[in-house]
């Protein structure tokens, strides 16, 4: 709470930057009445001090926080009698420096209070308060000197307003380079884990192994010895669910996009369309629900009575349920290529005789196709990533089978198993999430820019 | 059948008095409307656009090898009648056509009319080519499937040869039947587009301004081509250009705000109109 | 163009007009003849497409009923009302709480050695007198939530005056109750009844006999499951014999060979081949003993099955069945053709014979083994219905309650406060970021392989998986940047993250749509670039963006994945009260409770989806209705 308070302090000397660089330029060339004899309006040296006064205080203010605690937590460790440091392993370092947190604020504690540990909370706390109140002085003191200059630079002659313009462009590129960052980001940070993740386990054991328990060693001469890394049976039991899911998503959406758009009525088509969008606007995690509470146990049911054996978190739950969240996706897709064929290729078909489905079928699929497939592939990368769903209503269990009616377990099912357990960082079971993720990544990556590309090309063609 | 199109087809009847004292500049059309030899017979045709009418109570022949020409200013429903010959307006769903038109002899405006058939006998070449992204064998081929016209690969193949000879493409196409019919050029696409069409055995070629979207070499050949096709077809063909209506026709029709203003004998319109707008059209006062 | 008609001859599609006298033409005909084939054709393929609307759409209406029905009961909730007695040696001995002046703190202090619980546990005792037994006792106890302690506490402090006075409070029930209140435990069937009744009561049992063919019903459903339970063990016996054959088949084998090995000198191997035979042996012996128990047992069910008189036994594996005649209950045990005896779970008010339609039989379909209340406690509520002392109300706690334990207890408001703190600071950070990144490469940025890239990389970030978006979430903001986890401020982080792609591909799309010809109009006039977006083309473009940004929330608002990552699936009990407090999101808590083995979370479950769902649908309605009010066709 003492940063938002900050933060409120810094935007409030914003606002008065503002108004005391407005008037200070108004007062410079003398008045109201001279306002034109000003480069800009007196707005916008008003601005140039907000902006003076505001960006090096906030960056100043992040710059702190993201190192105050390493730098605190040095300090105390430093602080920290030998005795009781000498013997710790880094866990438990990390778990005494927990209790000393805990116990500065107030927490409960997991361990023994001594009074070496209430000696270090004292210490950590008196350094956290010296922390916040070098902040605040240095923030303010900052915020000072940035509008002392923006108060000299204000002048007739300054190009405040262009200076203000340029400013806010690279503040825009910034904002639009986070996406970059952000791409940057998912691959460092996947990539750093899963290269340490490689150093335990090698990797032809994790994408052609078909041994997948994580959890317990399988083997005493195993490496790593924490558990099996095969990642055959995840792949085999993505594509299982995801196959289901294509085979229900791809002909329902396809179908409907092409009967929607060349046969319903206006009327069918307003009513109907946005009905089928709905399904697109509900959140995985009701689809898990549905799945794991409502279809699943029909269809064991379903199953029973007609003699088969029917895993309780069956494949085929997750991926009927997944094919239904994604048929607004592949119908709407297809609608927009489908409507991008231009007219005349009907009217050509047409003036020759056909009927209207063979115009769909022989003239219009076959021009929609490329855009088609682009969709497609959109879908399966779609269904290949999708988490909630598959972590309801598929198990966990790494069965390499082809049977729909078998319980398997996904990609998406083992990184959420693997990191909202109890995590130990650097263990390979938690590194084998990022492992997994990278996997996922660069897949669905692929089949993005494969299928964005087909899209992009299908409708310059057609533009 | 195709009922997700309506087509209001109440015969002649609906035209009232009142409609037609609407527009006092015109009373009836000038010249013969018909042909001695006719194989389409147009009567009374009326089309709107939800409320916006069209086309105006017209009356048209057209015979049996003879081109008919259309002619007449931007937006005068010359198109539009031409679309009412094979029902093609039935794509349009606010579109509403009353009137008769009889193909040898026999009603195509009726509700019960099946348009597969009838298109397949009237056949239609659109202003701009529109050939299917599919191979130059295929475009041709494509029609004749649909209506199992062939029985035999070989009898396709020569269906095909003779429609594109018949167009004057084959010896242009004949070593890439396989290639993409979007990549000929705009006069050959054109033609591909006649070849199409000629393929499943018309009786009747409409044609709306088939050349409009060419250079004039292209042109000329379409041009060509039409007054070779006219000794097995009956041609209607809508153009903007009056020197190409006079070239290729034998009759020419002159539209004007959905009136069929006059029609005769092509030379007898290029050199003696009778009416003033027909006049005034010929001689560019507008256009 | 060579010579047509020679080329006509060569065809035998017969061209039209190649001469008058032909007969008629060929093409035409066979069109003609094809006509009824390709209209089926036409049908078929249109009622492939009408199916898989009506398929798209029945899945839209299949979703809506089974999360409405699960979860409309949980808006209310079964309270159990009862005369609560405060008494004032229990509470407050010393009149501590008489005293003038106290604030509340002291008031919690004095009160919290008080024993609540036993005074919620007296006013049931007071209800029902007849409840002496121990174990009996703790499952009437059961009837109550855990929260009454607190409930009274809370009722006490507010009013201290209360305490010496008996007050009829409406205390919340457990689950159990609750499911069963709501119909969701069993199925609850009232036979009526034809004979007269007599009953002949004996300690704490009690005899009825009918005149009527009144219990035959009872007698058949004992049958039916006597006749079930023998099919069980029937199968059961075979798959012991074939298991038998099978072991008999595997010893023979195995010394068969082993006689082969030793005939030819291989010793070892043949060691090896009957190494497992006492083990064989031994099983051999289990399963003997097993098919005969099964024999047994079979023979046993078929022969009461069959029987056609004595009398049959209930068990806690059939339906149970209440006798409820003169005001008392008496629960079925055994049963003949036209008397039943059984424990008396509810005393008589008079001993006179009951006419047929007086009394009643009261079935409930499931097994009592199969049930959480015991037969006890469904007749205990049975009577608090008698006497309109339970009854269900609006379900306040679900709003003003966080997640707990106990699923009468839990709540939303945690969750969704979690998800209001998380969805403000969202759209705090991707709305002027989304803006600015759009306004840039739409309107600034020059058309150079870099910004493509950014193109690109943006179109890929909208269809990068969720989780993985998580995984960045943890690997860099928790465990680089070192912000606290499962806090709406990382949350907000991720899904900022998430939703920028949406929001800048809306925004650029609203740029576009704004016609240049404003763009030239504000510059034409001495507008700096700058001046020009900001003054006139984003103004113009605002509806468009702000549609686009209220989707990229809502889709922010149903995400769940990617806040399983950074901890947002810790078992929060506090409601939030600030961006850096543990907190989880309403998704995630319906993935929590989803979880629950609880049947009481299922209906819960289901309810918070449908506050989700709502608030969804309020979002998408206002994205709606922004972008018919202010939609502009240039």
């Amino acid at each position: 709470m003492n940063i938002s308070l900050l933060l409120l302090a810094i935007l409030a000397m914003m606002v008065l930057a503002f108004q005391v660089g407005r008037n200070r330029a108004v007062r410079v060339v003398g008045g109201h009445s001279h306002i034109r004899h000003l480069h800009s309006l007196p707005a916008y040296y008003g601005y140039y001090a907000a902006l003076w006064v505001g960006i090096p205080a906030l960056l100043l203010v992040l710059l702190w926080i993201g190192l105050q605690e390493r730098v605190i937590t040095i300090l105390v460790v430093e602080q920290l009698p030998p005795s009781l440091t000498v013997a710790l392993s880094d866990g438990h370092l990390s778990l005494l420096i927990n209790d000393i947190k805990n116990l500065a604020t107030g927490n409960i504690t997991s361990g023994k209070i001594t009074s070496e540990i209430q000696a270090a909370a004292d210490h950590y706390h008196q350094l956290q308060s010296f922390a916040s109140i070098g902040l605040w002085s240095l923030v303010f003191s900052i915020a000072g000197l940035g509008m002392s200059i923006a108060w000299h630079r204000t002048q007739p002659a300054f190009r405040a307003r262009n200076r203000v313009e340029s400013i806010l462009l690279l503040i825009m590129i910034l904002f639009s380079s986070l996406a970059i960052l952000t791409t940057l980001g998912i691959v460092l940070s996947v990539l750093f884990e899963s290269i340490q993740f490689f150093q335990k386990i090698s990797w032809t054991e994790f994408f052609f192994g078909i041994q997948w328990s994580p959890q317990i060693a399988l083997r005493a001469d195993q490496v790593g010895a924490s558990g099996s890394f095969g990642a055959i049976p995840l792949f085999t039991g993505t594509l299982l669910i995801s196959g289901i899911a294509m085979l229900v998503a791809v002909p329902i959406g396809l179908l409907s996009a092409i009967y929607l758009s060349e046969y319903a009525s206006t009327r069918v088509r307003s009513i109907a369309k946005p009905i089928l969008e709905i399904l697109a606007g509900i959140p995985t995690v009701v689809y898990g629900f549905f799945a794991a509470l409502t279809v699943a146990p029909l269809i064991r049911d379903w199953g029973e009575a007609i003699g088969l054996t029917v895993a309780s978190e069956s494949a085929l739950a997750a991926g009927l349920v997944m094919g239904v969240m994604i048929i607004p996706f592949v119908s709407s897709l297809s609608d927009d290529v489908i409507n991008a064929v231009p007219q005349s290729m009907r009217d050509g078909s047409y003036a020759l005789g056909a009927t209207q489905s063979e115009t769909v079928r022989r003239v219009i699929f076959p021009a929609a196709l490329p855009g088609i497939v682009g969709g497609v592939l959109l879908a399966i990368s779609r269904a290949i990533g999708e988490t909630m769903i598959v972590v309801m209503a598929a198990g966990l269990a790494a069965n390499l089978t082809a049977n729909p009616l078998a319980s398997v377990t996904t990609v998406t099912v083992q990184i959420v198993t693997l990191l909202t357990g109890d995590q130990e960082f650097d263990s390979a079971k938690t590194l084998a999430a990022f492992a997994l993720g990278l996997t996922l990544f660069v897949v669905t990556l692929m089949l993005n820019v494969i299928a964005l590309h087909i899209v992009r090309k299908y409708r310059e063609q057609y533009e | 059948m195709n009922t997700a199109v309506q087509v209001v087809n109440t015969r002649i009847g609906i035209v009232t008095a009142t409609d037609l004292e609407q527009d006092q500049s015109f009373t009836r059309t000038l010249g013969e409307i018909t042909s001695p030899n006719a194989r389409m017979q147009c009567r009374n045709i009326n089309v709107w656009y939800a409320n916006k009418q069209a086309i105006k109570d017209v009356s048209l022949d057209i015979g049996k090898h003879e081109v008919v020409a259309m002619i007449g200013p931007s937006g005068c429903g010359k198109s539009t009648f031409l679309r009412c010959l094979n029902r093609m307006n039935d794509t349009i769903p606010i579109a509403r056509v009353n009137g008769s038109i009889k193909l040898d002899g026999k009603e195509i405006l009726d509700r019960g009319i099946d348009v597969v058939p009838l298109r397949a006998q009237v056949g239609m070449v659109f202003q701009k080519p529109n050939p299917f992204p599919k191979s130059i064998y295929e475009n041709i081929a494509y029609g004749p499937r649909i209506h199992g016209l062939t029985t035999s690969r070989t009898e396709l193949d020569e269906l095909v040869e003779i429609s594109l000879r018949r167009a004057g493409l084959w010896n242009e196409v004949k070593d890439r039947l396989n290639q993409a019919g979007t990549g000929l050029s705009g006069g050959q696409q054109q033609r591909l587009c006649i070849a199409r069409t000629i393929a499943v055995s018309p009786e009747v070629i409409l044609m709306d301004e088939p050349c409009s979207a060419l250079d004039p070499i292209a042109t000329a050949i379409i041009e060509e081509l039409i007054d070779e096709l006219r000794a097995h077809y009956s041609i209607a063909i809508v153009t903007h250009s009056m020197q190409q209506a006079a070239r290729v026709s034998q009759r020419t029709a002159y539209f004007h705000l959905g009136d069929l203003v006059e029609v005769g004998p092509t030379e007898q319109i290029f050199n003696q109109p009778q009416h003033k707008l027909t006049e005034d059209y010929i001689t560019g006062r507008f256009g | 163009m060579n010579n047509t008609d020679d080329l006509t001859a060569q065809s035998n599609v017969v061209l039209p007009e190649t001469s008058n006298q032909s007969p008629p033409r060929r093409a035409i005909d066979i069109v003609d003849a094809s006509l009824k084939r390709r209209y089926a054709a036409e049908r078929r393929f249109r009622l492939f497409g009408l199916s898989a609307v009506i398929l798209g759409l029945s899945c839209v209406v299949v979703l809506f009923t089974s999360i409405i029905g699960q979860g409309y009961t949980a808006f209310q909730q079964t309270y159990i009302e009862l005369p609560v007695t405060f008494d004032v040696a229990m509470i407050d001995p010393n009149g501590r709480l008489k005293q003038s002046g106290l604030t509340s703190s002291d008031i919690n202090t004095i009160l919290a050695d008080v024993n609540f619980l036993k005074i919620a546990r007296q006013a049931l005792e007071k209800t029902f007198p007849y409840v002496e037994a121990r174990h009996q006792k703790r499952l009437l106890y059961s009837l109550l939530s855990s929260n009454a302690t607190q409930f009274l506490r809370d009722k006490v402090a507010a009013n201290p005056t209360i305490i010496g006075t008996t007050q009829t409070l409406k205390l919340l029930a457990d689950d159990d109750v609750d499911m069963f209140m709501k119909g969701r435990s069993t199925s609850i069937n009232t036979l009526m009844t034809h004979g007269q009744a007599t009953v002949i009561q004996s300690n704490q049992r009690a005899q009825i006999i009918s005149t009527g063919e009144d219990f035959v019903i009872i007698r058949k459903q004992v049958k039916t499951f006597l006749t079930t339970s023998a099919q069980q063990q029937e199968r059961a016996i075979t798959r012991i014999q074939t298991a038998l054959l099978d072991i008999e088949a595997e010893r023979t084998a195995r010394h068969q060979a082993q006689q082969n090995a030793l005939a030819a000198g291989q010793a070892e191997q043949a060691e090896r081949l009957i190494a497992n035979d006492a083990e064989l042996l031994a099983r051999h012996t289990r399963l003997s003993r097993d098919l005969l128990a099964a024999q047994t047992k079979a023979a046993d069910f078929r022969a009461r099955a069959e029987a056609t008189h004595g009398n049959e036994l209930l068990n806690s594996n059939m339906p149970s069945y209440f006798v409820n005649i003169n005001g008392g209950l008496v629960k079925v045990t055994e049963v003949k053709n036209n008397t039943i005896s059984g424990e008396i779970f509810a005393p008589f008010n008079s001993k006179v014979a009951a006419t047929g339609g007086e009394w009643n039989i009261i079935e409930f379909a499931q097994p009592e083994a199969d049930r959480r209340l015991k037969d006890n406690q469904v007749a205990w509520i049975w009577q608090l219905k008698q006497q309109e002392m339970i009854a269900k109300y609006f379900n306040t706690l679900f709003f003003i309650n966080s997640a707990s334990r106990e699923p009468e207890q839990a709540g939303i408001a945690g969750a969704l406060m979690g998800s209001m703190y998380t969805l403000l600071l969202t759209m705090l950070f991707s709305f002027p970021i989304g803006v600015g990144a759009a306004l840039y490469l739409e309107e600034f940025a020059p058309k150079n392989r870099w910004t493509d890239f950014i193109e690109v990389n943006i179109n890929n970030l909208a269809a990068v998986p969720s989780v993985v978006f998580g995984l960045l979430g943890l690997a860099v903001f928790i465990n680089f940047f070192g912000i606290p986890r499962s806090t709406p401020l990382v949350a907000a982080m991720v899904l900022t993250l998430m939703t920028l792609p949406i929001i800048i591909i809306a925004g650029r799309a609203a740029l576009k749509s704004v016609p240049p010809s404003i763009r030239e109009a504000a510059l034409g006039i001495g507008a700096s670039p700058l001046q020009t977006q900001l003054h006139h083309v984003l103004p113009l473009a605002m509806p468009g963006i702000l549609t686009g940004s209220i989707l990229g929330m809502a889709h922010a608002l149903g995400e769940t994945a990617p806040l399983l990552m950074i901890g947002m699936i810790a078992f929060i009990v506090d409601i939030p009260g600030g961006i850096t407090d543990p907190a989880t999101v309403l998704p995630v808590q319906i993935f929590l409770w989803a979880d629950s083995p609880e049947r009481g979370f299922v209906e819960r479950t289901s309810a918070a989806i449908l506050v989700l769902l709502l608030f969804l649908f309020l979002m998408n309605l206002t994205a709606v209705l922004l972008r018919r009010r202010f939609e502009r066709r240039w």
